[in-house]
């Protein structure tokens, strides 16, 4: 088969077949040209790029489920705030994470099993998703993957490995100096001369490496995972290195941005509205100026709270009392809206960011995941993963679908497939799947 | 020289054993080189710096007036211990960029001309061009205080030849040296401890460290550092294969002002301080609370701590009843004593001693801010949550999580709004499925009720008079100085701390195998007063800390990240 007759589908297909069928090359390669900028068939497609949203603590059941099926669906209540992007949503409902037995942690197996498709109990947790991404599409941008915290603080929900959880930037100002900051090259000016320090720092290094892993002899197997590990990032290290030496490719959308003011990041839902405020621009700025192609946003919703209030959005899952007349918990509900709206600006800076004909979230598939089905009594089952973009065409939006028991590794895997990720079956047990969620492919 | 084995930075490992590559082992005079010990140790691990080790080794290399500008990943907390997390914490590349970018920021400090003639003792016979020896000179003497070890001949080629291409290629023999010296700051030797085993000393599967992992498990576990100049000569001329020559230098060690930093360190990690850095109060709620509160209150825990055990050398279950505490004048108004803050203008707060009256609830550690303050939620107290951290942090004692699906509608009933937290957790443990483990959370909690979610007094919570009465196995209190009293006397809280410091020194919890040794440990304990000194000497001066058995040959595939 020569590469330049295959189809995407037909890749698709072959990677999801009973037996996994080795494609020689990634997938993407046989669309981008040499600078990994546009596929080579129109020569004007931006690049695709991945992004997850984390809201732990969910929706309330009965408030954001459509009412139909399909195109065309109306969001219930609680997702009206996106209702601009309705056209580009894909809601999936009726999901389940699989237990086998093991026991619940709450608020964190589902998170697990969504992200790396197994139960570890954090032990010796799988790379999620987003990274098994990261390492196919993300090799040629600046930084592999960027993570960012809207309440504060350095957890992320991204990991290549139990011992490797990707640092979350908490800080607007920081995050600004690291995309934006000196090191920052222009793809777009006049001029551009090599930094002769820029190379002096990648020939020391990549001799200093070589030579260090000439002495590596047979070590044990968990030093050698944390060695590689150690490598890799020193490879991507030099990878950058190498891109600041080079020209980058023009991107005529890219505008730098200007500096961000410092704020105060905390756990209050106003600070994680006004910190989301700042960070959405600057992703879709960095997304714009090719700096990375991998994005994940932690809300931090367990620990959100209202000032003056003495409780979190946890613990109000747990320890509100139902309205009788409302019929849900009224304190959990504002929260809900709140970090919904949080979302509908986040995706309004990405989609309001044009592109030529499109905007930066047209070219991204942006995943919503959550932990329980309904917080308040920590259920697995029924629970919503939402994509918001088409990545580029490669995604059929505007629909609803209800996947009643389906394991949600399913949306884990059928992702990875349409970034690249040559993988035919992902999860474990019962939460592992070989099948694709083809209705969404375009 | 007595290096072991001449692999480098794999030969320092300590899995060489697997690679049999050894060099030549030389000869050693003590007697008890290899000493059979009663039991089977478990394996070395390799550890990733700490920030507050990365600092020490830092400042204790450069001085104190080379900054790190950066910032580091989170530290993995494992089986009670970031010592032990340590033990599994790799690098991602996120990481690693901040690693690089501190060695560059340290490296360029350390050649800047401001430093130079202070820490590079010789000159370049041009400054313009590569110089060999002063390199060498630099390289070798540096690179051996950074990674604990001489460099071997391969590594000092290796950086010697990285400052020359820099000297060459930037026309600047600093800024060679500066490309050099940050690439060793950035090596996996100077950034994870390695333990290596010595092949000579086997013994029915049972190895001595060589001498320089010896040297460093005991600056690490003393002074939370790497070796200084002193121990590293000890581990060079051979009296490290020695008890005696290892007593030698723990009582050196130990007779100095760096063993309180060490004990700091040890309890700031049992104890999880180093969570209040991200401590979060509502400040509508508690308008006191600010991140200098925060710090002092966790400057008042290790003052009253270091008080008990390092200052008096006195009994560790005083910590939890003594009514002796340093205050400075912010943590006054917390405590509700005020503190004469007679400081120059814009100086930093002063510390005062201050014992508070026998009858008054504030005895010990689990009354102080730092405790009762981080173990809460950020609006209000948690006597499940105060419960559940006296159980894992001071008895080390597991308790379960919270069962799935439970139904909360139990205890929500709108129309009898629970006034104090006592009244609302009845209503948990009224439910049989929430009641197993409230019952070992909520009778030590609640007895400190009397401190709010910030640990101030109080005396009623919304209007209702709150009852501190409380429970801890077969003890029963009426407030927080029982409770202290309770955990003092609890059999838990010193088999707790021993546990703690054992794992803290090997890096992994001890082996079902090592249970005599820690049992030994716990007759000594009580036998000495329970001296945490004594303990940590006891410790530092078994051989079995010294011993290790051969890690697991490598069975799995080499994985490829990419």
């Amino acid at each position: 088969m020569s590469t330049n007759k295959m189809n995407r589908r037909a890749v698709l297909r072959g990677t999801m077949g009973a037996g996994f069928v080795s494609v020689g090359i990634p997938f993407l390669d046989c669309y981008l040209n040499g600078n990994g900028t546009a596929l080579a068939a129109t020569g004007a497609q931006l690049p695709v790029v991945f992004g997850t949203w984390f809201q732990d603590l969910g929706f309330n059941p009965g408030r954001w489920m459509p009412k139909t099926t399909g195109f065309g669906y109306e969001n219930n209540v609680e997702l009206v705030p996106l209702d601009p992007f309705k056209k580009k949503t894909i809601l999936m409902s009726g999901f389940q994470y699989f237990l086998d037995g093991k026991p619940l942690e709450t608020h964190t197996t589902g998170v697990e099993i969504v992200t790396t498709g197994a139960i570890a109990q954090q032990a010796d947790a799988l790379a999620t998703h987003d990274s098994l991404i990261a390492d196919v599409i993300g090799t040629r941008s600046r930084f592999r993957s960027l993570e960012v915290s809207l309440s504060g603080g350095s957890r992320s929900r991204s990991k290549r490995a139990a011992s490797a959880s990707n640092p979350a930037e908490g800080s607007p100002v920081n995050l600004y100096t690291r995309i934006f900051g000196p090191d920052f090259k222009d793809p777009n000016a006049a001029e551009f001369t090599p930094d002769p320090v820029v190379l002096a720092r990648k020939s020391v290094l990549s001799y200093v490496t070589e030579e260090r892993k000439k002495v590596m002899g047979d070590i044990g197997a968990a030093d050698r995972n944390r060695l590689d590990q150690y490598f890799t990032s020193i490879r991507e290290i030099e990878h950058q290195l190498t891109l600041e030496l080079q020209k980058p490719d023009p991107l005529p959308q890219c505008r730098v941005p200007g500096a961000v003011e410092e704020t105060k990041p905390s756990s209050l839902v106003t600070a994680a509205s006004a910190n989301n405020k700042i960070f959405a621009p600057l992703l879709a700025h960095a997304v714009a100026c090719g700096q990375t192609r991998v994005l994940n946003v932690g809300v931090g919703s367990q620990g959100l709270r209202k000032e003056g209030s003495s409780q979190t959005w946890h613990g109000w899952t747990h320890e509100e009392a139902i309205d009788e007349k409302l019929g849900y918990q009224p304190e959990v509900t504002y929260f809900i809206t709140e970090s919904t709206k949080m979302l509908a600006d986040f995706l309004g800076a990405l989609d309001t960011y044009q592109e030529g004909a499109g905007t930066v979230l047209d070219r991204m598939a942006v995943m919503w995941m959550t932990d329980h089905g309904y917080a308040r009594t920590h259920t697995m089952d029924n629970v919503p993963v939402i994509i918001f973009g088409s990545a580029g065409g490669r995604l059929k939006t505007g629909q609803h679908l209800s996947l009643v028991g389906d394991p949600a590794t399913r949306v884990g895997l059928t992702l990875q497939q349409v970034f690249g990720v040559q993988v035919s079956e992902w999860g474990q047990q019962s939460n592992k799947t070989s099948k694709t969620i083809t209705e969404i492919l375009a | 020289m007595n290096r072991k084995f001449g692999i480098g930075f794999a030969g320092a490992v300590g899995l060489a054993l697997v690679v049999g590559s050894f060099l030549p082992s030389t000869e050693t005079s003590a007697a008890d080189k290899g000493a059979a010990i009663s039991h089977t140790p478990g394996v070395p691990v390799t550890r990733r710096l700490s920030p507050q080790q990365y600092r020490s080794v830092i400042r204790d290399v450069f001085g104190d007036t080379v900054a790190l500008g950066g910032r580091f990943e989170p530290e993995l907390r494992r089986d009670g211990l970031l010592a032990v997390g340590a033990g599994y914490a790799s690098v991602t590349s996120t990481g690693m960029q901040q690693f690089e970018s501190m060695s560059r920021a340290i490296a360029s400090q350390v050649v800047d001309e401001a430093h130079r003639d202070l820490l590079i003792s010789c000159k370049p016979k041009a400054a313009n061009a590569p110089d060999d020896a002063c390199a060498h000179q630099f390289l070798e003497r540096t690179g051996r205080a950074l990674y604990g070890r001489p460099l071997t001949k391969e590594e000092l080629r290796v950086q010697v030849n990285a400052a020359n291409m820099g000297a060459k290629d930037l026309k600047d023999f600093y800024q060679g040296l500066w490309l050099s010296l940050a690439s060793m700051l950035s090596s996996p030797d100077f950034l994870f401890r390695y333990e290596t085993l010595e092949k000579k000393t086997e013994k029915n599967g049972v190895y001595d460290l060589d001498a320089y992992s010896k040297a460093s498990r005991l600056s690490f576990f003393l002074w939370n550092s790497r070796p200084d100049e002193d121990l590293l000569k000890a581990a060079a001329n051979g009296d490290l294969d020695s008890s005696r020559g290892i007593r030698r230098q723990v009582e050196r060690m130990m007779a100095s002002s760096r063993i309180e930093e060490g004990l700091r360190a040890f309890f700031t990690d049992m104890l999880g301080l180093d969570e209040i850095d991200a401590m979060a109060k509502d400040s509508v709620i508690y308008p006191k609370f600010d991140t200098m509160i925060a710090q002092d209150s966790k400057e008042q825990t290790l003052r009253t701590i270091m008080n008990i055990v390092y200052k008096q050398n006195g009994d560790y279950r005083q910590i939890f009843t003594t009514p002796t505490t340093f205050l400075t004048r912010r943590l006054g108004a917390i405590y509700n004593v005020p503190i004469v803050n007679n400081a120059a203008n814009g100086g930093p707060e002063l510390w005062r001693e201050y014992t508070f009256s026998p009858d008054d609830p504030r005895a010990g550690i689990v009354s102080q801010m730092s405790f009762v303050a981080l173990h809460s939620h950020p609006g209000r107290s948690s006597p499940t949550l105060r419960g559940k951290a006296i159980r894992e942090i001071l008895l080390c004692q597991k308790v379960p999580a919270p069962p799935g699906n439970v139904d909360f509608s139990l205890f929500n009933d709108p129309n009898a709004p629970n006034k104090t937290a006592r009244e609302r957790l009845t209503a948990h443990v009224a439910n049989p499925v929430c009641a197993g483990c409230h019952k070992l959370t909520d009778p030590m909690g609640l007895a400190l009720e009397n401190f709010d979610g910030l640990g101030s007094y109080r005396t009623t919570e919304n209007g209702v008079e709150i009852d501190a009465s409380g429970g801890l196995d077969r003890s029963q209190f009426t407030n927080a100085a029982g409770l202290g009293k309770a955990v003092a006397e609890s059999p838990a809280a010193t088999t707790c701390v021993i546990n703690r410091m054992v794992s803290y020194g090997l890096g992994r919890t001890p082996d079902r195998n090592e249970m005599p040794w820690v049992k030994d440990l716990e007759k000594q304990f009580s036998g000495e007063g329970y001296s945490v000194l004594k303990l940590m000497e006891r410790v530092a001066t078994d051989p079995a800390f010294y011993k290790a058995s051969a890690p697991k040959p490598n069975v799995a595939p080499a994985t490829s990240t990419n």
